[in-house]
């Protein structure tokens, strides 16, 4: 471990100051208590231009992505940059769903986005099977946030399960104790630790590395020596296809994720969430710099620990930082781990309290015992995620997030498109998730990657080849299950229709989707000035 | 019950602005080119870094014109 102390001891004291600060955000915009959900899992649904945005960028850009971007990069080169045109895509396509889904939830307090499922279509039967694919593609999600701090310690020689299990512990005890309003606060040290690491890294790297050019200079000679043909610093004729699905399905994928939806539900008003889906492509910015370390890892001859390629980043760090400012870039990964695996866990039971205990298992539960149930959900999951992480190989964890990303496109039909048409049939749907997500899965199974021998799970590009065509393109397979989902609903709903199966009601009404703060029909709203 | 503001809706022409920063960044043959390079980085990467930028002002446009 010598050599690392002024790291360790650096990264120790910001990771504890932190960990302070989330125990004190329950005093945070004080509310009468936090026995509800809108108070303890949505913060009180009052947060601002400014809170959003930290919190729902430090949803979104996760402690993972800032590693596993770049080790991405560092390994295939092009294609890891599918991560900004993704992040690009994502606002101006969310712009005008998320405000709608907003609206509709104020006006009848709906908290996850099966609750809006279940009132649109009148299907308790979709609305658990939403609920629980939310939770299943949740899971991973907050493991591989572990897989990020795991990294970090490697890198300054810290082994062993234990301290892991002592960061897991302290996040679960504070989010239990503050809900939401604990990685809100956390959030804004959080992104200013990475803001802070990212512009001196992008600045100071490069004058060690020999510039810009030289760094892509020794991307391109070592992509050019691999005999590998899907890497290098451009894309080539076969992996566009795969890049722009990527982007665009991951795109599509990540608004529906529960933990995205939880941030943007907590914001005040409608012109909240516009602005801030104008503002939050900054951080797609400091994704597209961050990506770039991958190249300066390779151009600064960094190897990652073992075949861990998530070290690679930290290693960098550890490489041409002095000893205190990796400690600070350190403790900027880890912190910035703990706030969307906060966020996510909160999501995931938020899910299970309002989808599964309240919809099958107490149904008069009140908004003290849907809080209650909520907190002690959320720690097993973490204990949940924990378990993943120690119990199972990393590497297939990120396999199991691939999937997760894969099975979250599958409610894009019931979720996105039902705030904006009705015209579906419920049983069409059901039929539609069941074919996507079959579909989905039975292409992810079929695709090796020869990387690391795994014979299924491999990757998310499937070869078109596989479907007969005569080609070397490979496509997202994401984007291919949502396809033969919309397919099959659309079948479906003409079918359900002929046989005159009966459909659900729908409790909505037209108005519902534009309310907005100030609208008599907005609950929950008066008590939420106290800033 | 009140329904203030009936016939209120999202519907703004403006909105179809918001295509243009979903479409331009997925057509790759407009960036997948190493010439000509700025400040050292291919067209590749600084073309892409620049469609963020893109992508704010249109949204920030629509923002403000649907306010």
């Amino acid at each position: 471990m010598s050599g690392h102390t002024t790291e360790l001891v650096i990264f120790i004291v910001l990771f504890v100051l932190v960990s302070g600060m989330g125990f004190v955000a329950a005093r945070w915009r004080r509310a009468e208590n936090l026995a509800s959900l809108d108070e303890w899992g949505l913060g009180g649904r009052s947060f601002g231009s400014w809170i959003t945005w930290f919190l729902v960028g430090g949803d979104l850009y996760t402690a993972y992505t800032f590693v596993a971007v770049p080790a991405l990069v560092f390994g295939a080169g092009a294609t890891g940059f599918f991560a900004v045109p993704y992040t690009i895509v994502i606002y101006p396509l969310a712009f005008l769903v998320l405000i709608r889904l907003w609206s509709v939830s104020h006006v009848h307090g709906l908290v996850t986005p099966a609750d809006f499922v279940r009132v649109r279509f009148g299907s308790p039967t979709l609305a658990l099977l939403i609920a629980i694919t939310g939770i299943v593609a949740t899971m991973p999600y907050i493991a591989l946030q572990l897989v990020g701090i795991e990294a970090v310690l490697k890198t300054m020689g810290v082994t062993g399960d234990l301290p892991l299990i002592i960061a897991f512990a302290i996040l679960a005890a504070y989010t239990y104790q503050s809900g939401l309003r604990a990685p809100a606060l956390i959030a804004f040290v959080k992104d200013a630790l990475i803001y802070l690491v990212i512009i001196v890294a992008i600045i100071y790297i490069p004058t060690q590395l020999g510039g810009w050019s030289g760094i892509f200079g020794a991307a391109k000679a070592k992509f050019d020596a691999t005999p590998v043909a899907t890497d290098g610093v451009l894309l080539n004729a076969n992996n566009q296809l795969n890049y722009v699905t990527l982007a665009l399905g991951s795109a599509l994928a990540l608004f529906l994720y529960p933990h995205s939806v939880t941030g943007v539900l907590a914001s005040r008003n409608r012109n909240v969430i516009k602005r801030n889906m104008s503002a939050l492509p900054l951080y797609s910015l400091l994704l597209g710099l961050m990506a770039l370390l991958g190249y300066m890892a390779i151009a600064g001859k960094v190897t990652p620990i073992g075949k861990d390629g998530n070290t690679v980043v930290p290693k960098l760090f550890d490489a041409v930082f002095p000893d205190w400012f990796a400690g600070v870039a350190f403790a900027a990964v880890a912190i910035g781990a703990l706030v969307p695996a906060a966020i996510m866990s909160i999501a995931a039971a938020n899910l299970f309290t309002r989808n599964i205990f309240r919809e099958y298992i107490r149904r008069d539960a009140t908004d003290a015992q849907e809080a209650a149930v909520s907190k002690i959900t959320s720690l097993v999951v973490k204990i949940g995620a924990l378990l993943f992480i120690l119990l199972i190989d990393p590497q297939f964890s990120i396999d199991l997030q691939l999937i997760g990303g894969v099975i979250i496109l599958q409610t894009l039909p019931s979720v996105a498109l039902g705030l904006f048409t009705r015209w579906f049939h419920r049983g069409g749907l059901i039929a539609g998730w069941i074919g996507g997500m079959g579909a989905g899965l039975l292409m992810l199974y079929n695709i090796a990657n020869p990387a690391n021998g795994h014979e299924h799970f491999g990757s998310s590009a499937f070869p078109l080849s596989k479907l007969g065509l005569d080609t070397k393109m490979t496509i997202y397979a994401g984007f291919l299950a949502l396809a033969v989902n919309l397919v099959v609903a659309i079948i479906g709903t003409f079918v359900a229709r002929a046989m005159k199966a009966a459909d659900g009601e729908d409790g909505t009404r037209t108005s519902d989707y534009f309310a907005d703060q100030g609208d008599p029909r907005v609950k929950d709203l008066e008590y939420s000035s106290s800033t | 019950m009140a329904t203030p503001q009936p016939g209120r809706s999202d519907r703004s022409p403006w909105n179809w602005l918001l295509l243009i920063p979903i479409v331009i960044p997925l057509l790759p043959f407009l960036f997948n080119h190493a010439e000509p390079t700025l400040f050292g980085f291919p067209l590749f990467y600084w073309l892409q870094l620049a469609f963020i930028l893109l992508g704010v002002v249109t949204t920030a446009i629509v923002y403000r014109m649907t306010k």
